[in-house]
């Protein structure tokens, strides 16, 4: 039978119950017929012998429903009838249906975005053909990726494993396209990077390797589909045009493909530029410098049938020759693989860590919500206990009524599943189109596919098999007999006073699982308040930045100092600015140089025989006035600190603690850099943030900028109070100034304390996800103890109101009626604070300086548990007061 | 109709097996063959055959196929698959055994124990 006859066939059993009955009838009929034919010969008249024919057949419609039972059923058809009655039955109860799906809803709602995110940040791999065999190169024990050219060239050309290998780094040039010159972030890859990755121009062309003919010999450049859209409205004539990059020509070669957006997941570029004009495209010359590892990314396809291992030994021969040839460079090149999208083991592990820990809680709250409605399920047996009995007795199977429970399971599931889905996957796409650092062109592609629907599914159907399940054991045991003698509401109440249920236990459990996710949310609160306020070694409040590279306006070597002291100058003159300091990169903005550290007794300066790797900052003297950063000992930079003057460094304290020993032995002694003159500290300023948050202490040198010059620059406006408070007004102010000096200079202007969101984003995100969990884990709670509470009380009112009708006091009614609830409460949200406090571990993941035995957060789960519970309990508590003992008394 | 006896449950399938192994057969042949075969001793209620035949398609163990009767009536013919055979062998001989079996046990005697 071929396989689409197969279907078709079983398409005909499940759809066509009218055919297959007419085919049994016209059987029945024939039967009859021949019979009534027998008899007839028999001597009797044809109407007299049929209808003997058919009392002697008897009952046709009871064979008939026989021989469907024999035909196995038509099983769509009982499912078509079950989901009906479930639906009449459902749609009797609407209260709790509601509350049912809104309840799965969030929780599968929630799942559905955190599987979203790991869907498309872990699982999907970058949008370039054959991805599985793409692998970036990481070197030395830190795994690092950033390399040098030359050796890029050497890896390129002396490995085996690879079909070919392309270096890329991002870079932000000043794009003159005619119009106004902006800064635009892109990549400068080399020659090879489009036919490495294997991908093809939307229109025009790419550039190959063909194309580098030594330093700035390419002035091309590639633009993105999204950038072409954006800045040339679709113009298919931009192929060929020349533009302005910092001042130098170069010529549009073609548009990247809308689905191409570079080789890191988050980060899009605008334009792809080769790597041989570096000294255009970033305005340095390293190309030629093999231990200046500039370029953040080596990536490439692995031959076919070569093994990552066998790509690693291959790599780490190379390092060997790189290490016996180049050995103050080069010591110790050994190779690891990684993946490119997430910057491999720069990101990698962060973001695995961050979204498995939010899994684990998303997960937490699904089950949460299972056992809520598990209990509300086991409620409504109990509920319906007569009803079950009824049917029992009148002959319906146990089978028949346990699939009628799990047909509304998983109807209520897939509702709520339906309805979360679409409530994730608006988020998601919101999500995706969002853009967290206003000034970095970064985003969080995380667009659902059909991954993300069918895990929704998944989950909709086994929580349904969840919290279906929870009452059969109740209905397997239900006795039609005593239940039907023992009247109304009378057993299952009865028990419950009584006995530790499976509903307690279900409570209970989901209680704790909220208290959980309480405190985590409370401690990511906490920590980002902390985050917020903690000390950054400068005060981002009332300052403005000014970004701009002097190269990308076409100043170079002598000319770049001078144009910054006459920026700075033109800057101070605006009424209200207290003090203007430039910097070359600004602290937890993003990006950190290092350098290696000497002492200056050591003579050989290989990385090996370095004391330390430190931060290394150039700056105006005027920087840590504008910066308010605390000089502990010594001066800051004067305008003397100049090209013949002896070279001068100032530390920071763990610098000067680490290398001297203490803040008052460094002044006056000297260190070694890895390039360049000993260096003599001057003076010693406060500790401060550097990189990101959460790291260790780093040590710090800050060098005057008219020794080291840099054409990169951001100064620091420092404005008085009052002036601070119009940030619009100063931008403007300072916009007009340097509009003065030099019309093509492209500037970006923010205030400090917005720029601090990439240095906070981990913490905000974290913060937002895990306060948007403890939130649906609070609502879950209250409706888990509200079903708790408003049940109990529905089931004990006579009892009430006899206790009302003898004397008992508020107090005591209230006892009696809440007392259970509440104590579960207690229990639940003590075992939850319990495990909240053993869940640091994971809770560091995802929270800076996360502390679950801090006070204040402890008291504050303490207090939230507490007013969950009045919230949930305040309604089925006024029910019990006002109970009226002669109403209920008289109702039987 | 007096020697009549009610059929032991699980039987009717191995008759109606035997009955269609003499040769393809309509519901009502069956029914009629099986009176045959059996002296007129086993009563069979007309209507309860329909569901055995169906199960035993269902199992794979008769074929059914529509066709004209005797007396040019549209009926529904039935016919014994090589799975049936075999089970039919397969039934008759356990019955046998348990037939032996309960006639020797019945038929015992105190002496001869």
């Amino acid at each position: 039978m071929s396989v689409a006859a197969w279907f078709g066939s079983l398409a005909a059993r499940w759809f066509s119950r009218g055919g297959q009955a007419e085919g049994v009838d016209e059987e029945l009929r024939s039967h009859i017929a021949l019979r009534a034919d027998d008899l007839e010969r028999s001597g009797l008249t044809r109407a007299e012998a049929e209808r003997r024919a058919r009392i002697e057949f008897g009952g046709r419609v009871k064979y008939k429903e026989q021989i469907h039972e024999a035909l196995g059923g038509n099983f769509l058809g009982t499912v078509v009838e079950d989901v009906r009655f479930s639906v009449r039955v459902l749609r009797k109860s609407p209260g709790f249906t509601v509350a049912a799906v809104f309840t799965l809803a969030l929780a599968i709602g929630a799942n559905a975005v955190v599987f979203g995110l790991l869907n498309a940040l872990i699982l999907r791999p970058l949008n370039v053909p054959h991805p599985q065999s793409l692998y970036v190169l990481e070197h030395g024990p830190d795994r690092a990726e950033d390399e040098s050219y030359p050796d890029f060239l050497d890896l390129r050309a002396r490995n085996r494993s690879f079909d070919s290998i392309a270096l890329y780094n991002i870079v932000s040039v000043g794009l003159d396209t005619g119009k106004n010159p902006a800064e635009v972030m892109g990549y400068e890859v080399s020659g090879n990077y489009f036919d490495t990755l294997g991908i093809h121009p939307y229109l025009g062309r790419f550039f190959h390797d063909a194309d580098e003919h030594g330093p700035n010999s390419a002035p091309y450049l590639v633009i993105s589909y999204g950038y072409w859209h954006s800045h040339f409205q679709d113009d298919r004539g931009v192929v060929g045009r020349v533009v302005d990059v910092n001042k130098h020509p170069f010529t549009i070669l073609g548009v990247a493909p809308p689905s191409f957006q570079g080789t890191l997941l988050f980060f899009f570029p605008d334009f792809w530029a080769p790597v041989v004009n570096d000294e255009q495209l970033a305005g340095r010359s390293v190309l030629n410098v093999r231990d200046e590892q500039e370029f953040i990314m080596t990536l490439g396809h692995l031959k076919a049938g070569v093994t990552p291992a066998q790509a690693i030994g291959d790599l780490n021969r190379v390092g060997a020759w790189l290490d016996t040839t180049y050995p103050k460079t080069d010591a110790h090149m050994t190779f690891t693989l990684a993946r490119p999208a997430l910057a491999g083991d720069l990101l990698g592990p962060a973001v695995r860590g961050f979204i498995a820990a939010l899994m684990a809680l998303a997960g937490l709250i699904l089950l949460a919500a299972c056992a809520n409605l598990g209990s509300l399920f086991a409620a409504r047996a109990a509920d319906r206990s007569r009803e079950v009995a009824l049917r029992l007795a009148l002959g319906s199977s146990r089978r028949r009524l346990l699939r009628a429970v799990f047909t509304e399971a998983v109807l209520i599931s897939l509702a709520g599943g339906a309805l979360g889905l679409a409530g994730s996957v608006a988020l998601l796409r919101e999500l995706s189109v969002w853009h967290p650092i206003p000034t970095f062109p970064i985003s969080v592609p995380v667009y659902p596919d059909a991954r993300v629907y069918w895990a929704a599914l998944v989950l909709a159907l086994v929580s349904a098999f969840l919290f279906g399940a929870v009452p059969v054991r109740q209905i397997l045991r239900t006795n039609p007999y005593e239940v039907v003698k023992a009247g109304s509401s009378g057993v299952i109440a009865g028990h419950t006073a009584r006995r530790f249920t499976a509903r307690d236990v279900l409570l209970v459990t989901q209680i704790a699982i909220c208290a959980v996710l309480v405190t985590s949310s409370l401690v990511a609160v906490r920590g980002l308040v902390q985050s917020m306020h903690s000390n950054f070694g400068f005060d981002p409040k009332n300052a403005m930045l000014v970004y701009t590279d002097l190269n990308m306006a076409g100043y170079a070597s002598d000319h770049v100092p001078t144009m910054q002291r006459r920026m700075i100058e033109a800057v101070e003159t605006i009424p209200g600015v207290k003090s203007v300091g430039s910097i070359d990169q600004i602290p937890l903005g993003g990006s950190g140089p290092t350098e290696s550290v000497f002492t200056d007794q050591t003579t050989e300066l290989i990385s090996s025989k370095s004391a330390f790797d430190s931060m290394v900052y150039k700056i105006s003297p005027a920087y840590f006035d504008a910066a308010e950063t605390a000089l502990l000992r010594g001066r800051a930079f004067t305008g003397q600190d100049g090209k013949g003057s002896i070279p001068v460094a100032i530390v920071n304290e763990e610098f000067a603690r680490r290398l001297f020993g203490s803040v008052n032995n460094a002044i006056g002694r000297h260190f070694k850099p890895e390039v360049g003159p000993r260096l003599q500290v001057v003076g010693v300023v406060e500790n401060g943030k550097y990189w990101q948050l959460t790291e260790d202490q780093k040590p710090a040198i800050f060098l005057p900028l008219l020794q080291s010059p840099s054409s990169a620059t951001c100064l620091v406006v420092r404005a008085s109070n009052g002036m601070g408070r119009d940030p619009q007004l100063l931008a403007a102010a300072i916009r007009a100034k340097l509009r003065n000096l030099d019309e093509a200079l492209p500037v970006a202007i923010h205030a400090w304390s917005d720029t601090m969101s990439i240095a906070l984003f981990p913490s905000r995100v974290a913060s937002v996800a895990l306060g948007a969990l403890g939130l649906m884990a609070a609502m879950l709670a209250i409706t888990g103890i509200f079903g708790m509470a408003a049940y109990s009380v529905s089931k004990r009112l006579r009892e009430l109101g006899i206790r009302i009708a003898l004397g008992a006091r508020r107090k005591e009614v209230l006892a009696a009626a809440l007392g259970r609830p509440l104590k579960l409460l207690v229990f639940g949200s003590s075992a939850g604070l319990l495990l909240g406090i053993l869940a640091t571990r994971v809770l560091a993941y995802l929270v800076y300086q996360a502390n679950p035995r801090d006070p204040l957060v402890l008291v504050g789960v303490v207090l939230t548990m507490l007013l969950l519970g009045l919230v949930a309990t305040w309604i089925p508590a006024q029910r019990a007061l006002h109970v009226d003992p002669q109403m209920l008394l008289r109702e039987e | 109709m007096t020697t009549q006896a009610q059929l032991l449950p699980g039987t009717l399938d191995l008759l109606i097996l035997k009955a269609v192994s003499l040769g393809p057969l309509h519901g009502y042949g069956v029914l009629l063959r099986i009176g045959q075969i059996s002296g007129q001793a086993l009563l069979i209620e007309q209507g309860a055959l329909y569901p055995a035949l169906f199960r035993l398609v269902r199992q794979g163990l008769l074929r059914a196929a529509w066709g004209t009767s005797e007396n040019n009536r549209k009926a529904k013919f039935y016919e014994l698959t090589a799975a049936g055979r075999r089970r039919l062998r397969e039934e008759t001989d356990g019955w046998n055994r348990i037939a032996e079996a309960m006639a020797s046990a019945l038929g015992a005697r105190a002496e001869e124990i």
